[in-house]
């Protein structure tokens, strides 16, 4: 067996069905190893598209994504979808081909130190030297990227080495010693926690990604209702608790939900999990739950403390953990205190409901994601794009369960949305998945309508075409006296005959209604399309100035219930 | 916050990359380092990295988790409290007259320094000992007129068992 035949055989041992790539002048050997391969490969028409799938893959799924690359601008084009699923902490294995060891340092062809280069964006990294070592590091490559806090892994390898004969198939783990991610909970920990939170009159549940990640979602929400806390989420949480419970308040942030960022403040206790505290999830810190104490649950101890300072904080696996405290919560009876503030939110939740009822044409994006929530199925998954298009989503769609809404949060990566929903369609073939692309965004990776149509996957690609830069025009907008410094495009191309030249459906929507008919009709042809909807450029999303505290927010949040 | 040198003692694979690695994790997180010195340890297959960094109590903890992470690095300690801290300096000073020849070498008896390279115009000068021992002796030496100064940084060990 060669280098390469390892890679293969050792991935398909972990049970990888499908990697995304592209080959390369360093991966030809593998490349050629893969022709006869029982393994599926898609040939995406970019680098960067094989790294966002491979994440979106990892994501809607929860297994590990593989994303493959030639050596120099191959590498280097992966760097963007590496950084994004390290910000987020998705697992991927990254693979590349690097120019046979004798040459280098010697600045040969398509020569690129990619490990260095990758060194700040990984969670870690390989080169093996000898063909031997292949079947190990893939193994510890795919337990280092899904235990502890998941994150990427990269493995080099030189042409030669996927061309030289092993001896020995070897799959131990390699020893990594500096590496024990801490699972379980400290028990007096948690038993202090307990306590906490039955000292709490104004309890509040504020929960990441981390808890999708950890599989804790069921445990979340009988948490959440044995101690009747309402529960917010960051934009990548969103999913870990179902978005039309009651216990629910939406996202909170920069463009949050008003019920959650008026509410924040209000909390005696906040009890955060899996969450990192970014700066746009709390605005500015100092006045952060001023009044509040603090309790997180986090895997990675570096997390504690970095941003908000923290009263309790226990380290561990949010489902071990929130195991334990349900344990100590069984037929426990909440005060009434805790119940009257909790029935005041949920009551706030109602009145502070977002409008979404539009008629106007151009189209409003909030009629949009109406129309889309109207139409898809609870395990239908959404994928964004960043910007404007993002937070409309995030911000107006209910998502009802974990892995359903995947989005670039961390590096706020123009250009994720269509291939992760790619890698996600991959990952989950039986459900819908639509793409919400702004057309900056999309014009950036729609090279990959030649991917969906070559391999039939039918993901639904929508377009919400406002000829600008939203986000950065909303901000130039409100904050820099309406100067809209290069976020006008002169001209768009017409995206209708851009997929038809793919040879991918494509239909454009202008009015209310159509959205919904575009959609229902894409669903049960189960065709890869492509829906343009024109929608109004000037609709902005109330935000938090940078610098301002969570619950001051300026713009106008308008309601469902002022709609007559 | 107290701003304050720590002593870091770090265990670490003796592998390639593991110094770009820990020292490229100071640059990314903005945590100013002053000075890491590695060396193999007692242990094959294992190096020591000291690092010394300028950090209050809240960047310290920061510094401490986030090499923790690294799968490279196996054990970290702050020593500062209670270290024997040694730093190699070799110095190249001038000799301008016979006179200034004598008064260095008496420094050189006092801090317990030893010359290692002479000419007629230059010694070289070897001491070890702490940061403020060494910033002493090159400040007397400063008026000769100092050509060259090359520093290990600081190495350290905690006292005790």
């Amino acid at each position: 067996m060669r280098g390469g035949e390892a890679i293969i055989e050792s991935l398909k041992k972990m049970g990888v069905e499908t990697i995304f790539g592209y080959p390369g002048g360093q991966t030809i050997p593998l490349y050629d190893m893969l022709y006869d391969a029982d393994i599926n490969h898609i040939l995406v028409r970019h680098e960067q598209a094989a790294a966002h799938a491979a994440d979106g893959f990892a994501r809607a799924s929860g297994k590990v994504g593989v994303c493959l690359a030639t050596s120099g601008p191959g590498a280097t084009n992966l760097v963007t979808g590496i950084a994004t699923s390290f910000m987020d902490s998705s697992p991927i294995v990254a693979i590349t081909g690097q120019v046979p060891t004798h040459l280098i340092g010697n600045d040969a062809f398509q020569e690129a130190d990619i490990i260095g280069i990758t060194m700040p964006i990984v969670k870690h990294s390989f080169q093996p030297k000898d063909p031997n070592l292949i079947p190990s590091v893939i193994k510890t490559s795919f337990d280092l990227a899904t235990s502890g806090r998941p994150g990427p892994v990269l493995i080099d390898v030189p042409k030669e080495v996927q061309e030289g004969e092993l001896t020995d198939f070897n799959e131990n783990l390699i020893q990594t010693n500096g590496y024990n991610p801490t699972l379980k909970g400290n028990p007096r920990q948690i038993k202090k926690a307990s306590e906490l939170i039955k000292q709490a009159k104004r309890p509040l549940i504020l929960v990441g990604a981390g808890v999708i990640l950890a599989n804790a979602c069921d445990e979340l929400s009988e948490f959440a209702h044995l101690i009747n806390a309402p529960v917010m989420t960051s934009l990548l949480g969103k999913g870990a608790i179902d978005e039309n419970d009651e216990l629910a308040l939406g996202m909170l942030g920069m463009h949050g939900r008003k019920v959650s960022n008026d509410s924040i403040n209000e909390c005696d206790l906040l009890i955060a999990i899996g969450i990192r505290f970014s700066d746009r999830t709390t605005g500015r810190l100092d006045s952060f739950v001023p009044d509040s104490k603090v309790i997180h649950i986090d895997i990675d101890p570096a997390e504690i403390g970095k941003n908000v300072e923290v009263d309790l904080p226990i380290v561990g696996d949010a489902k071990n953990i929130l195991k334990s405290l349900n344990n100590l919560f069984k037929g426990y009876s909440v005060s009434g205190d805790v119940n009257s503030w909790t029935d005041k939110i949920k009551q706030r939740k109602i009145d502070l409901l977002p409008r979404v009822t539009y008629d106007d044409v151009p189209l409003k994006p909030q009629t949009v994601i109406k129309e889309i929530s109207e139409v898809l199925t609870p395990d239908s998954i959404l994928t964004t794009d960043v910007g404007q298009n993002q937070m409309w989503a995030a911000h107006f769609y209910n998502t009802q369960k974990p892995r359903k809404f995947i989005s670039s949060g961390g590096l706020g990566t123009m250009g994720f949305g269509f291939p992760s929903a790619i890698g996600a369609k991959v990952a989950c073939p039986d459900d819908p998945v639509v793409s919400i692309n702004g057309d900056g965004g999309f014009l950036m990776v729609c090279q990959e309508l030649a991917t969906v149509y070559d391999y039939d996957i039918p993901v639904i690609a929508m377009v919400l075409e406002n000829r600008t830069l939203g986000m950065v025009y909303q901000w130039q907008s409100l904050l820099y006296d309406g100067r809209h410094s290069q976020t006008e495009f002169k001209d768009s191309p017409d995206f209708v005959k851009l997929a038809e030249s793919f040879g991918v459906n494509a239909v454009r929507v202008e009015k209310p209604g159509e959205t919904k008919e575009a959609l229902k009709s894409a669903i049960k042809d189960n065709e890869a399309i492509l829906i343009d909807v024109i929608i109004d450029s000037e609709e902005t999303l109330p935000m938090l100035p940078p610098g301002a505290g969570i619950n001051e927010m300026i713009g106008e949040y308008k309601l469902e219930k002022d709609v007559i | 916050m107290d701003v304050k040198y720590h002593v870091i003692s770090t265990l670490v694979e003796n592998k390639p990359g593991v110094l770009q690695k820990v020292s490229g994790l100071f640059t990314r997180r903005d945590f100013n380092i002053d000075s890491i010195t590695v060396g193999e340890s007692e242990v094959d297959g294992l190096a020591r990295m000291v690092i010394t960094v300028k950090a209050d109590d809240k960047i310290l903890e920061q510094v401490t988790k986030q090499l923790n992470k690294l799968v490279d690095v196996i054990k970290i300690k702050d020593i500062s409290k209670n270290a024997v801290k040694r730093e190699l300096c070799l110095v190249k000073v001038n000799i301008p007259n016979e006179k200034a020849r004598a008064e260095i070498m008496q420094y050189v008896n006092i801090f317990r320094a030893k010359i290692v390279d002479v000419t007629e115009e230059t010694l070289i000068i070897e001491i070890t000992g702490d940061m403020e021992k060494t910033n002493a002796f090159i400040s007397l030496l400063k008026g000769y007129g100092i050509k060259k100064i090359s520093r290990t940084g600081l190495t350290a060990m905690a006292r005790g068992v």
